[in-house]
């Protein structure tokens, strides 16, 4: 058995999770980024880390400058008024720049051939939803989008490729995301897209944050090109 | 900068040497790991012997095999494992400030007792700081001397930074601050919240159990083998990850999660290992035995301020 949610849990020496919901839902996150921004506010200098994901947030803090039981009464004032941050939808939705083609997406068949329809009708639902940032995880910039039209999810690969290229965009179940590195990765690439998702010279670093909301706009290889993609095939970066 | 001077040349890199600094805090939330000292307490006395505040860049060397060249009159001291250092051929001591002059030359062999040494220098290694630290993570492309990430190789150049009062050599950490890292370390934990999904007789094995470390070890985690742990959840829906969470994925083997681990995850925890257990568990080598140990928050928390109060 388990207490109502909102939940404080230990989470160590110098943290605490906050476990605000039991499932994935997009409306959880307006609350998570105002959970978020008064956690910032509320701790202040003893504040070392906020990490949203879900249904969670978790705190770390310094506990030489603020002692764990003062830290979680302060959680819980926070949570006793705590309202859903209204500017989280105010915000237009950041765009993603995404060619769609086998070279650079080779799962788009596989996606095609599982949901019986064409390369353009996978293409078409996965840029016709608006998703929204769950978490960011896996590696810098990395965001975890939902939730993908269920005629194109997909499971995970059997054997994960060991160079996934920078800018893939990918699937998998009802998830999608864009590499901001080269790493290895076992996502259905469907595409790649030139936004620089990571950059350590720009404010803030991450293209995306936790709540934002997405869209994958189609562009042709000539327009992503421009737009200073690589048009190197997912095949020859192996 | 003219403030600082090239202290140490990389000759021959060994494995795995990095620079590390208190780790890359504030933006966990961007999906960027900690980074930092895996051994956090031999760190802190590296820094302290030479005279540096605490946070100063010093060099994690793992397993050895690290030669490097003196080319300044300089303080260093080697704190952790001992990895058969010497210098000049001569072994040097550890938890202890020691002179070095140019042209001595300073090599790491293999691990004699544990697996991590940490070597600071009077000033702290210079090295830019990126998303503000110079933690090095090989995996993120982040920190260390080139600010990308790199691991140290031969013909590196180590500057240190200038250090306004650098202290005489022979200051040493007392004798029961050096850990003898060949005994089996009981490794504090803090119960988490999914403690009560684990069956009880799986919970009596999690701490009675001689725990072996398994050769799948690094700074991200190290499993540890042993009875299958069995939990009534299976997945969960991926969390934040605090440093030393201890999870258990199907296989019911589980895992700590150390400095570069990845910032969420989705498999039921026993707890979270105490920073100082943390540090401990990372001077195992596979195959040593290590046990699990309930702790208190209230004594947890304690020893760590006691810890802490020790540096500045």
């Amino acid at each position: 058995m388990t207490a109502a949610l909102p939940r404080i849990e230990s989470a160590g020496l110098d943290g605490w999770m906050i476990r605000l919901f039991d499932a994935i839902d997009e409306a959880n996150m307006p609350w998570l980024t105002a959970l978020v921004r008064r956690c910032e506010a509320s701790f202040g200098d003893a504040l070392v880390d906020l990490v949203p994901s879900y249904t969670t947030l978790l705190v770390v803090f310094d506990p030489l400058a603020m002692a764990p039981e003062e830290a979680r009464r302060r959680l819980v004032e926070l949570l006793a008024d705590l309202q859903p941050d209204a500017t989280c939808d105010e915000a237009a939705p950041r765009e993603l720049p995404t060619w769609y083609d086998p070279s650079v997406g080779p799962e788009l068949e596989r996606l095609a051939e599982r949901g019986d329809m064409s390369v353009e009708q996978v293409i078409e639902r996965h840029s016709q939803v608006e998703y929204r940032v769950f978490a960011l995880g896996f590696a810098p910039g990395f965001a975890f989008m939902g939730r993908v039209d269920e005629r194109i999810a997909c499971p995970r690969l059997e054997t994960p490729r060991r160079r996934v290229p920078k800018g893939s965009v990918a699937i998998v179940e009802r998830q999608t995301s864009a590499y901001p590195l080269e790493s290895p990765g076992g996502w259905n690439l469907i595409g790649r897209t030139p936004a620089v998702l990571f950059d350590r010279h720009r404010e803030g670093f991450s293209l995306l944050a936790v709540g934002d909301r997405v869209r994958f706009v189609p562009v042709s290889r000539a327009e992503f090109e421009r737009l200073g993609g690589d048009v190197r095939s997912v095949e020859a970066s192996q | 900068m003219s403030d600082r001077k090239t202290c140490l040349e990389v000759r021959r890199a060994g494995p795995l040497a990095l620079l590390q600094d208190a780790g890359r805090f504030g933006v966990r939330r961007l999906g960027v790991t900690q980074g930092g000292p895996a051994d956090l307490h031999a760190w802190a006395w590296a820094n302290h012997l030479v005279g540096n505040a605490w946070g100063t860049t010093a060099l994690e060397v793992t397993m050895g095999g690290l030669e490097l060249e003196c080319t300044a009159d300089t303080i260093i001291a080697v704190c952790g494992a001992d990895l058969g250092v010497a210098l000049d051929g001569n072994p040097l001591p550890l938890w202890e400030s020691v002179r070095i002059r140019p042209g001595q030359q300073l090599a790491f062999a293999q691990p004699v007792n544990g697996l991590r040494a940490y070597l600071a220098i009077a000033g702290g290694f210079a090295a830019e700081p990126v998303l503000g630290s110079t933690a090095c993570v090989p995996r993120e492309g982040l920190g260390g001397l080139d600010g990308f990430g790199h691991k140290l190789e031969a013909g590196d150049r180590l500057e240190a930074e200038a250090s306004s009062a650098v202290p005489d050599a022979g200051a040493r950490a007392p004798l029961d601050e050096r850990p003898d890292y060949a005994e089996p370390p009981r490794l504090a934990l803090l119960p988490g919240a999914q403690i009560a999904e684990f069956d009880g007789r799986s919970l009596y094995r999690a701490f009675n159990t001689a725990w072996r470390v398994d050769d799948r070890a690094d700074r991200m985690g190290v499993r540890l083998r042993g009875p299958e742990l069995r939990c009534r959840l299976g997945g969960m829906v991926s969390e934040g990850i605090g440093l030393g969470a201890v999870q258990v994925p199907p296989d019911g083997q589980p895992i700590a999660l150390l400095n570069d681990r990845q910032t969420i995850g989705g498999y039921p925890r026993l707890g979270a290992l105490t920073p100082l257990a943390c540090a401990r568990l990372a001077q195992c080598l596979p195959g040593q035995e290590v046990y699990l140990m309930v702790t208190a928050p209230e004594r947890a928390h304690r020893q760590y301020r006691r810890f802490r109060a020790g540096f500045r």
